[in-house]
C-alpha cells in the first residue's frame, strides 16, 4: 500500500490516499467544482484538467472562489 | 462624449453595451442577502468581485454567486489587497479560470493608511495582463500623464481614484478628473473615495462615463435605501452633463421680468 500523498491547500497541511488527482482532492473536500478555480505550484490547472492531473506530496495548491469585494 | 442628447444613453466598455452608469462593490455588506438587495436597488448591471481562498473546512458555505447570479450581473474581478503586480497578475489569472471571462478591475496598492495606487505595480501588472489576452479597466491616480499611458497600453477603461479607498471622502480633485476625461479614448470612472449620493452625481457633471463605489452604499446606516440614492444621483448628474449647465457669475441675474413691476 502506497504512503498518503501530503499536500499543503490554501496553505493547510492535508493528506490524501495515493493516487489522487486535483479532482479527487476537490471530491474529497466536498466542493462544488462549478465556483472554483484551482493553482498547483503556482500554475492554474484548468477544470478540464483537474481529473488527469495526478498529485505529488509537497505540492502547494490554492483553491479560490468569488467573493464580496469592491 | 459628445453631449448629443440621444434616448439610448448607453455606455461602451471593451465592446460590451450597458445602460447602467453605475458599477457596485460586493464588499462590506452585513451578509449576503444584503448585498443582494442593495445590488438589485442600485440598477448596477457590472458589479465588481474579490477573489480569495475557499473555506475548506465548511465546503458549503454560501457564495457569493448563490445570491448575485453572474448570469444576471457581468462580474468585474478585483485584485483588492494586491501590493505587487505579479500578485495582481496571478490573482486575475484565477478570475478568469473561475469565471471564464477576461474583463477585469486592475489595482495595485501602495500601503496603508491610504492604500494609494502604486503606479509602477499598476503599470507592469496592466504590461503582463494585456499581454496575456486581459481587457484591462484600471485603477489608477489622478494624473493624466500616467492615464494617457495607461490607455495608450491598451487598458479598456481608466479609473482614477476620487479619493482613497473607503474613505468617503468624495472627489478631491475635479480638475484632474476633468482634464483625464478631456483627453480619453476610453471611458472614464470615478472609482473610490465617494461617500453620498451627492458626490456620485458631482462626479458624472464632471463628465464621467460611470462611477465605481462600494463602501458608500454598504456603509451606509441604510444600504438598500443609499443604493435608490446612488442610482438616482448617477442619472441625475449624467443629465445635468448632457445638458450643459448654466454659467456661473458672482452678479445676480434676476429671473422674473423687471416689465411691469407694480411699484414701477
Amino acid at each position: 500500500m502506497q504512503s498518503p500523498i501530503t499536500l499543503t491547500v490554501n496553505g493547510e497541511a492535508k493528506a490524501l490516499p495515493a493516487p489522487a488527482s486535483v479532482a479527487d482532492l476537490l471530491a474529497s473536500i466536498g466542493l462544488d467544482g462549478r465556483k472554483v478555480a484551482v493553482e498547483r505550484n503556482l500554475e492554474i490547472v484548468p477544470r478540464s484538467l483537474w481529473p488527469v492531473t495526478p498529485l505529488e506530496s509537497g505540492d502547494e495548491l490554492e483553491i479560490v472562489a468569488f467573493i464580496g469585494g469592491g | 462624449m459628445d453631449g448629443i442628447i440621444t434616448t439610448d444613453d448607453s455606455w461602451e466598455v471593451a465592446g460590451r453595451r450597458f445602460r447602467s452608469r453605475l458599477i457596485v462593490g460586493t464588499g462590506r455588506y452585513k451578509d449576503l442577502p444584503e448585498t443582494a438587495a442593495a445590488i438589485e436597488a442600485s440598477g448596477a448591471e457590472i458589479v465588481t468581485v474579490a477573489v480569495r481562498r475557499v473555506n475548506t473546512s465548511d465546503p458549503s458555505a454560501p457564495l457569493l454567486q448563490d445570491f448575485v447570479s453572474p448570469e444576471r450581473y457581468t462580474y468585474l474581478p478585483n485584485t483588492a489587497g494586491c501590493h505587487t503586480a505579479q500578485e495582481a497578475v496571478r490573482t486575475l489569472r484565477l478570475a478568469r479560470e473561475a469565471g471564464g471571462w477576461n474583463l477585469v478591475k486592475l489595482e495595485v496598492l501602495g500601503p496603508p493608511p491610504y492604500l494609494y495606487p502604486d503606479m509602477a505595480g499598476t503599470f507592469e501588472a496592466a504590461a503582463a495582463l494585456i499581454a496575456d489576452g486581459f481587457e484591462v479597466m484600471v485603477y489608477c491616480a489622478d494624473d493624466p500623464v500616467a492615464a494617457k499611458r495607461l490607455e495608450e497600453m491598451g487598458c479598456v477603461a481608466i479609473m482614477p481614484l476620487g479619493a482613497p479607498i473607503g474613505s468617503g471622502m468624495g472627489v478631491v480633485n475635479p480638475y484632474m478628473i476633468r482634464a483625464i476625461k478631456a483627453q480619453a479614448r476610453v471611458p472614464v470612472l470615478v472609482d473610490a473615495g465617494i461617500g453620498t449620493a451627492s458626490e456620485a452625481a458631482f462626479a458624472m457633471e464632471l463628465g464621467c462615463d460611470a462611477v465605481l463605489l462600494n463602501s458608500a452604499i454598504a456603509h451606509a446606516g441604510d444600504p438598500v435605501r443609499m443604493a435608490r440614492a446612488m442610482k438616482a444621483a448617477v442619472g441625475a448628474g449624467r443629465d445635468a452633463f448632457l445638458a450643459r449647465r448654466m454659467p456661473r457669475d458672482y452678479r445676480a441675474d434676476a429671473s422674473s421680468p423687471t416689465k411691469g413691476l407694480i411699484a414701477g
